[in-house]
Parts: structure tokens; C-alpha cells; sequence
């Protein structure tokens, strides 16, 4: 359902200030959002003044700086810190993107940090995945095959493999789905650009044999066709890569079997 | 997403930058139903045109009437950027144009199309008047 508003319980009030840059010759302001589920209270957005010259270039070297040395209840998920993890994703500057791959100095002006958007919030910075994950689950992200294994791999051409390429590399962050409004009002039954670049990354797949069935999967008014081309997915994608071309081969593939 | 959980839904309308192409989807749905609304009047005029040479003289006064001329510029702009939109979701159809450049290129040449259409309509129409 189209809800603009927030709901009360996460309206975002304004938290406190802390400077931890006297001194600094390149201070930079940090707006993070918080919500504990332990006191009870709304969201809010606490600010930071950092000295920029303490930690490295990008965005999750400044988080980490000020949970390591400012304020310890600060929450965000971090793995890999290369873009290849997907943890650390979040809306930084008012896009979804890695705050690993996203560097301070791109940012002009205060830095704007909230969790995915559109999404339960565990604590601060920590999205509940648990409805994505399962939305994955249910477009079986695995080879499928009916024929009887074979006694080696099984071989793909070339031209086979190469019509991966753009799919494979997806990282599963979520930048992509919650970045998606047609994702923020139907999520519940629509799959959003990253389940269904997986889901995707199957059909085209020459070693999958049920192509069918993935297919008739996602025929369905809101499952694939809640995808109304905003590219929103694309544009978030922090590895280049083009969900919304997937789903548009999807579409097309849809077409083409009738 | 609903959650019976408790937990506070993370912001998103409220906080996201809208790329071009976003603010240009959101706005193919304003003008589709602006065009929705716009048809009343084409219905109202041709009602009235069969009714009577009075009831067609009142329609005529009203879409003459510089509010009339308002609505009737805005609802040939929304008409001319939803065709024009319209065709670019053919080209998405077929798959093309769904590089980030092209898609602002697609962005550039709606907007540009849907503008010289309207004021080339305006200055024939305003031309025969």
C-alpha cells in the first residue's frame, strides 16, 4: 500500500550533538540515525562533528572511527570493507549505496546517513532482512536440473557463461530493492530488482533446467510486473550492475513463450 | 512493509534523492490521470455541442476563458509528455536503452519532445483562432 508518511512509532525526532573535532582543520558534520529497541523512544537523528584527518577517505572508516572512539552504541553491520560483502549497506547522502565504496569527499555539506529505506529497523543503521531473505528463498537461487548428474561438471559454452556476466557479481546488499518505491509500497508481494535479477541470473542460466517453472514463478501481477522501470535499482547499484535490464528480459521472456 | 514487530519502519520518501528518471516515472502517472480528469471537459464540450447552440456557446466561453486556456495548456502538455513517455516504455518493452546515459538521454528527449510539441500546438492553435 502507497503510505508517504511515516508511521508514529517512526517519526524521526532530532538526538544529540557531539563535537570531537576541536582543534580539527578539516571537521566534517556526520547525521546518523538511531533508534534502540530498549528505551522505548522514537527515532532519532544524532549528530557528529569528526576530524576528518583521524581516519581514512570513506564513509564506513568515519563510522567506525565514531563507534570505536565517540559513541560505542552506535550499530551498523560491516564486513568486508571492499564491496563485496554487502553488509554495510545504507542510504548515505540520500542514495542507497556501500558505505565502504562511498567516500567522504563525494558528500558535500553534513553527511546523511540512515538505514535502508522503507525497512523494519532493528537498531540504528540495521535493517530486518528477514522478509528479503525469504523472498530470495522462494526463487530457489540454485542449479536446478532434471537430468541425471553427470559423472564431470556440467559444461557451459562461452557464450553460455558470458550471459552471466552483470548477474553473478550481484552481492545480494539490498541497495537496489529498498531503493525502489514500487519495492516500498508493495514489498510484501512484490520481489524488487535484486530477488528478481537472481531470479534472473537462473533463467539465463544454460545449466538450469527448469526455466519453466522459474518463469511461471513469476507470472504474476505483483511478484514481476510491480516493476514499472524507475530505475531507481540501477541507479543505486554500488556495482554498476542493472536490475532493471534483468527485469525487463524477464518481461520479455514472458512475451516470448506465450 | 507491515511488521507486527514493534520496530520502527527506516525512512524513505522522506529521505531519498529521486534520480531523474524517478521524478519523470512519478510524473507519467500524474499526467496519466490528469488526462483521466482533462477527458471530462472534452466530454463536457461534446455534450454540449449536441445539446444546444446555448450549452456549446457556455463551453466555448469557459474553455476561451483564461482559466479554460489554462487547463487546456496543461492538459496538452500532459498529453504530449505521456505519448512521448509512453513510447519510451515501448523502447524499455524491447529491452534497449536501459544504460544509466541512455536512460538520461531518454530523460532529455522526453522532456524536450513533450515541450516543443505543446508550444507548437499553441502557436497553430492560437494562429487559426
Amino acid at each position: 500500500m502507497v503510505e508517504f508518511n511515516l508511521p508514529a512509532n517512526s517519526k524521526v525526532g532530532v538526538g544529540k550533538t557531539i563535537n570531537a573535532a576541536t582543534g580539527a582543520k578539516r571537521a566534517k558534520t556526520f547525521k546518523i540515525y538511531r533508534w534502540s529497541p530498549d528505551d522505548g523512544q522514537n527515532p532519532r537523528v544524532d549528530t557528529y562533528v569528526v576530524d576528518l584527518d583521524k581516519f581514512g577517505p570513506m564513509i564506513l572508516d568515519a563510522i567506525i572511527y565514531i563507534k570505536n572512539n565517540i559513541d560505542s552504541t552506535l550499530t551498523f553491520r560491516r564486513s568486508c570493507r571492499e564491496g563485496i560483502c554487502g553488509s554495510c549497506a545504507m542510504n548515505i547522502d540520500g542514495t542507497n549505496t556501500l558505505a565502504c565504496l562511498k567516500a567522504i569527499e563525494e558528500v558535500k555539506g553534513d553527511v546523511k546517513i540512515y538505514p535502508l529505506p522503507h525497512m523494519p529497523v532493528v537498531k540504528d543503521l540495521v535493517p530486518d532482512l528477514k522478509h528479503i531473505y525469504a523472498q530470495l528463498a522462494s526463487i530457489k537461487p540454485w542449479l536446478q536440473s532434471q537430468s541425471p548428474a553427470p559423472s564431470r561438471e556440467r559444461l557451459q559454452s562461452p557464450e553460455d557463461r558470458a550471459k552471466l556476466d552483470g548477474l553473478y557479481e550481484c552481492i545480494l546488499c539490498f541497495c537496489c530493492s529498498t531503493s525502489c518505491p514500487s519495492y516500498w509500497w508493495n514489498g510484501d508481494r512484490y520481489l524488487g530488482p535484486s530477488i528478481l535479477l537472481q531470479a534472473y541470473r537462473w533463467i539465463v542460466d544454460s545449466r538450469d533446467e527448469m526455466t519453466g517453472e522459474r518463469l511461471d514463478n513469476l507470472e504474476d501481477p505483483f511478484r514481476l510486473y510491480r516493476c514499472h522501470t524507475i530505475m531507481n535499482c540501477t541507479k543505486a547499484c554500488p556495482k554498476g550492475l542493472n536490475p532493471a535490464k534483468a527485469i525487463a528480459e524477464i518481461k520479455k521472456l514472458m512475451v516470448q513463450r506465450r | 512493509m507491515a511488521n507486527g514487530s514493534g520496530r520502527p519502519l527506516s525512512p524513505h520518501l522522506q529521505v531519498y534523492k529521486l534520480p531523474r528518471t524517478a521524478l519523470l516515472s512519478i510524473t507519467h502517472r500524474i499526467t496519466g490521470v490528469g488526462l483521466a480528469v482533462g477527458t471530462l471537459l472534452l466530454t463536457w464540450w461534446l455534450v454540449a455541442a449536441a445539446t444546444s447552440p446555448a450549452a456549446y456557446e457556455r463551453a466555448q466561453h469557459f474553455i476561451g476563458s483564461f482559466f479554460g486556456l489554462l487547463l487546456m495548456f496543461g492538459w496538452s502538455l500532459a498529453l504530449y509528455y505521456h505519448l512521448c513517455n509512453g513510447i519510451r516504455h515501448l523502447v524499455w518493452d524491447a529491452g534497449k536503452s536501459f544504460e544509466l546515459s541512455e536512460a538520461e538521454r531518454g530523460n532529455q528527449i522526453v522532456i524536450g519532445a513533450a515541450a516543443v510539441l505543446t508550444v507548437l500546438t499553441w502557436i497553430i492553435g492560437l494562429a487559426v483562432w
